[in-house]
C-alpha cells in the first residue's frame, strides 16, 4: 500500500521543485512564520535578525523568520483557517485562547513561558497635538464637548479593546461609581468618537495623516512610533491617572510545529525574547521590557503608572462576553432605546 | 422537449451546455450553496435573531440604500459620458476612454484612500466644503461618493455598444418631422436606450451592494450610522462567529438576487416590447 502514495508524493514533490525558484531548493534552512498583530512590525523586524544570528552561533543552523501582520483577531482566524504559523504573537490572550479551544495549541499555553507568556508589556496612553490645545490630562477630559477622540473599533481591533477596558477601569474606580455610571461614561466617551477604524494603525493614520480628532487612544509603543514617524514636535504623549497593563502574549502553535518539525527552533525563538539582548531591543522599540534591570535602564521612557489588569475584569472570557460580544456593552452603547 | 425544438444548426450543443452547467456549478453554485447551508447551525430562531438586530438592519438599509442611490446617480452621468464617447471624436479621447476603466482596474482600497485623502476635513476638497458645513468623508455621503466612483464604468460600458447601434437617422427623421431636441431625446432616444440603462443600473447596483474596500476607508464605520453590511460580516468573522456572518451574507445574497432578477425581467420585457 505505501508504494502508490510514495510515487504520488514524489511526483508532487518534483513538480513543486520545478515550480519553486532554484535557490530555495538548495538552501535547506529552517523557516519560521511569526503571525503577529498590527503594530509589532518594527519590533520583530528588529528582533528577528538578532535571533537568527544568536541561533546560528549556537547551532550552526541558518534560520529565517517570516512575519505576517494584521488585526489580532483576523490573524488568529487566519491561523485557524490554516495559515501555517509556527508561532503566534498576538495582541491579547483571548485570540490565542481561541486557537487553544480549537485544538491548535495546548490549553495550558500561557503557563509554558514566564510572565503569562508575555515577554513585554505595554499600556494605553493619549496622543495629543503639540501644546495639548484641548488641555487633555485625564479620562474625564475626553468627554468635554469640544474634544474628538480617535480609537479603532473594539470588535475588530485588539488594541481598541485595551483602550475600551482602560477607560472602563477608570470609570469603575471613581468615587460612588456604579455599573450604570461606568456605562454612562463609556456611552459619552464613544459619543466623542467621529470615526471607528478597523485597526490600530488605521486609527493612527486617521489621527496623524487625516488630521482627525484631538486625542488618539493608542498603545504606548504606537504613540511613540507616531511621534517618530509624523514629527515629535507635532505630537505629545499624555499619561492618564490610570491605564491598563496590556500583556501581548506569545505561543508556539503546537499543531504546526509538530507537523513541520520546528518545535525546537520555534521554542528557542520565543525564549530568546526574554534574554537581556532581546529585552533591550524591546525597550528601544517602545515596549515595556519585563527584565527589571533593562526597565530600570529605560525608566525615563516608561513612567510608572497606575494600571488595572485584565484579571480585574475577570479575565478575557468574561470581558469578551460582557463588553465585546454581540449584545455586549459596546453594542448597547450604539443601539438606541436599549 | 424544448431542447429538441430549439436545436441549432451548429453542432456541439449538448457538450457546450454540459460544460457551461458544470463550470457554473463549480464556480458559482457550489460556494453559494455552502453559504446557504452554513447559517443553520444557529437554528432558525438563531438566524432570525442574528439578522433582526437593529444594528444589522441599519447596516443593510445603508448598504442597499447607498447602492441604489449611487446607481441612480451613475445612470444620467454615465449616459452623458457614453454619449460623448460614442458620438464625438475629440483630442485625448483615447485617454478619457482608459480613464473610464480606472475604477475597475484600481485596487478598491487605493480608491478609498485617495477619496478619503481628498474629502477628509484637511483634504483638498474637504477644506473647501468644511466652511459650508458639508461633511463628506466619514459620513454616509462619503459612502455614496465611493460607490458612484466604482459604479461609473459599469453604466458607461453597458451603454456604449447600444448607443453605437442607435441609428443617427432616427434622430434626423425626428428632427425633420419637427420634433424639438427635448422631444427627440424623450420620445426617440431614451426609449431605445431604456433596457441598456436598466442593465447599467443593475450592474452598478450589484457592484455597490457588495463593495467593501473603497467604502471602508471613507465611511467612518460608526454603528447605526455609517457601518455597511459587508463590514458587519467581517466583524462577525473576526469574532469567529462564522454562522452569524453566513446568516448576514445569506440575507444580502437573497436580496441582491431578488433585485437583480427583477431588473433582468423588467429589462427583458422592455427589450421584447421594443422589438
Amino acid at each position: 500500500m505505501p508504494h502508490p502514495t510514495l510515487t504520488r508524493r514524489t511526483i508532487i514533490g518534483s513538480t513543486a521543485g520545478l515550480l519553486a525558484p532554484a535557490g530555495r531548493v538548495v538552501a535547506a534552512e529552517t523557516t519560521l512564520l511569526n503571525v503577529s498583530y498590527d503594530p509589532t512590525r518594527e519590533l520583530y523586524r528588529a528582533l528577528n535578525p538578532a535571533f537568527s544570528t544568536a541561533w546560528f552561533e549556537k547551532t550552526g543552523e541558518r534560520i529565517t523568520i517570516n512575519q505576517s501582520h494584521g488585526g489580532s483577531g483576523a490573524q488568529a482566524r487566519a491561523v485557524l483557517d490554516g495559515l501555517q504559523a509556527d508561532v503566534v504573537t498576538l495582541a491579547l490572550a483571548a485570540d490565542i485562547d481561541a486557537l487553544a479551544r480549537r485544538g491548535l495549541i495546548a490549553m495550558d499555553w500561557q503557563k509554558r513561558l514566564p510572565d503569562n507568556s508575555a515577554p513585554c508589556t505595554s499600556t494605553i496612553v493619549f496622543l495629543v497635538r503639540a501644546g495639548n490645545p484641548r488641555v487633555v490630562r485625564d479620562w474625564p477630559d475626553l468627554v468635554k464637548p469640544d474634544v474628538a477622540v480617535i480609537t479603532p473599533n473594539p470588535k475588530t481591533s485588539g488594541g481598541a479593546r485595551w483602550n475600551f477596558l482602560a477607560a472602563l477601569a477608570w470609570a469603575e474606580r471613581q468615587p460612588g461609581a456604579t455599573e450604570a455610571s461606568a456605562e454612562d461614561f463609556m456611552r459619552r466617551l464613544f459619543h466623542q468618537v467621529p470615526v471607528l477604524d478597523t485597526g490600530a494603525r488605521g486609527a493612527t493614520n486617521s489621527f496623524a495623516q487625516r488630521g482627525l480628532g484631538d486625542v488618539l487612544l493608542a498603545w504606548e509603543n504606537e504613540a511613540w512610533l507616531a511621534r517618530q514617524e509624523f514629527g515629535s514636535d507635532d505630537y505629545q504623549i499624555v499619561y492618564p491617572s490610570l491605564s491598563i497593563l496590556a500583556e501581548p502574549p506569545v505561543s508556539v502553535v503546537d499543531r504546526v510545529v509538530d507537523k513541520k518539525d520546528t518545535r525546537t527552533a520555534a521554542t528557542a525563538y520565543l525564549e530568546f525574547l526574554y534574554t537581556r539582548q532581546a529585552q533591550t531591543i524591546i525597550a528601544k522599540q517602545h515596549y515595556r521590557p519585563r527584565d527589571p534591570e533593562v526597565l530600570e535602564q529605560y525608566a525615563e521612557s516608561y513612567p510608572a503608572l497606575k494600571m488595572a489588569t485584565i484579571q480585574d475584569f475577570g479575565g478575557w472570557d468574561i470581558a469578551q462576553a460582557r463588553y465585546f460580544a454581540d449584545g455586549g456593552l459596546f453594542d448597547r452603547i450604539f443601539t438606541p432605546g436599549k | 422537449m424544448r431542447l429538441r425544438a430549439n436545436r441549432s444548426a451548429l453542432p456541439g450543443f449538448a457538450l457546450t451546455l454540459g460544460i457551461t452547467l458544470a463550470w457554473l456549478s463549480l464556480i458559482v453554485v457550489l460556494p453559494l450553496a455552502l453559504l446557504v447551508l452554513r447559517p443553520w447551525t444557529l437554528g432558525a430562531a438563531g438566524v432570525w435573531h442574528s439578522i433582526a438586530e437593529p444594528r444589522v438592519l441599519a447596516a443593510l438599509r445603508l448598504s442597499f440604500g447607498a447602492a441604489v442611490l449611487a446607481a441612480a446617480v451613475n445612470v444620467p452621468f454615465g449616459l452623458l459620458v457614453a454619449w460623448v464617447m460614442v458620438r464625438y471624436r475629440f483630442p485625448g479621447r483615447n485617454l478619457v476612454d482608459s480613464l473610464i476603466d480606472m475604477p475597475l482596474a484600481l485596487p478598491t482600497a487605493v480608491a478609498g484612500i485617495a477619496l478619503t485623502a481628498l474629502l477628509a476635513p484637511k483634504g483638498w476638497i474637504g477644506t473647501l466644503l468644511t466652511p459650508l458645513g458639508i461633511k463628506v468623508a466619514y459620513t454616509p455621503l462619503g459612502i455614496l461618493v465611493a460607490l458612484v466612483f466604482v459604479g461609473l464604468p459599469f453604466v458607461v460600458r453597458t451603454l456604449e455598444p447600444v448607443l453605437m447601434d442607435l441609428p443617427m437617422e432616427a434622430e434626423e427623421v425626428a428632427a425633420t418631422l419637427g420634433a424639438t431636441r427635448a422631444q427627440t431625446l424623450r420620445r426617440v432616444v431614451l426609449p431605445a436606450l431604456m433596457p441598456a440603462l436598466l442593465a447599467g443600473f443593475a450592474a452598478a447596483l450589484a457592484r455597490g451592494i457588495g463593495e467593501y474596500g473603497s467604502v471602508i476607508f471613507i465611511a467612518g464605520n460608526m454603528p447605526m450610522i455609517s457601518e455597511i453590511a459587508p463590514l458587519l460580516i467581517v466583524i462577525r468573522l473576526e469574532q469567529l462567529d462564522y454562522a452569524g456572518a453566513a446568516a448576514l451574507a445569506l440575507v444580502m445574497l437573497l436580496a441582491s438576487f431578488g433585485i437583480l432578477l427583477l431588473l433582468n425581467l423588467l429589462q427583458w420585457r422592455m427589450a421584447r416590447r421594443a422589438s
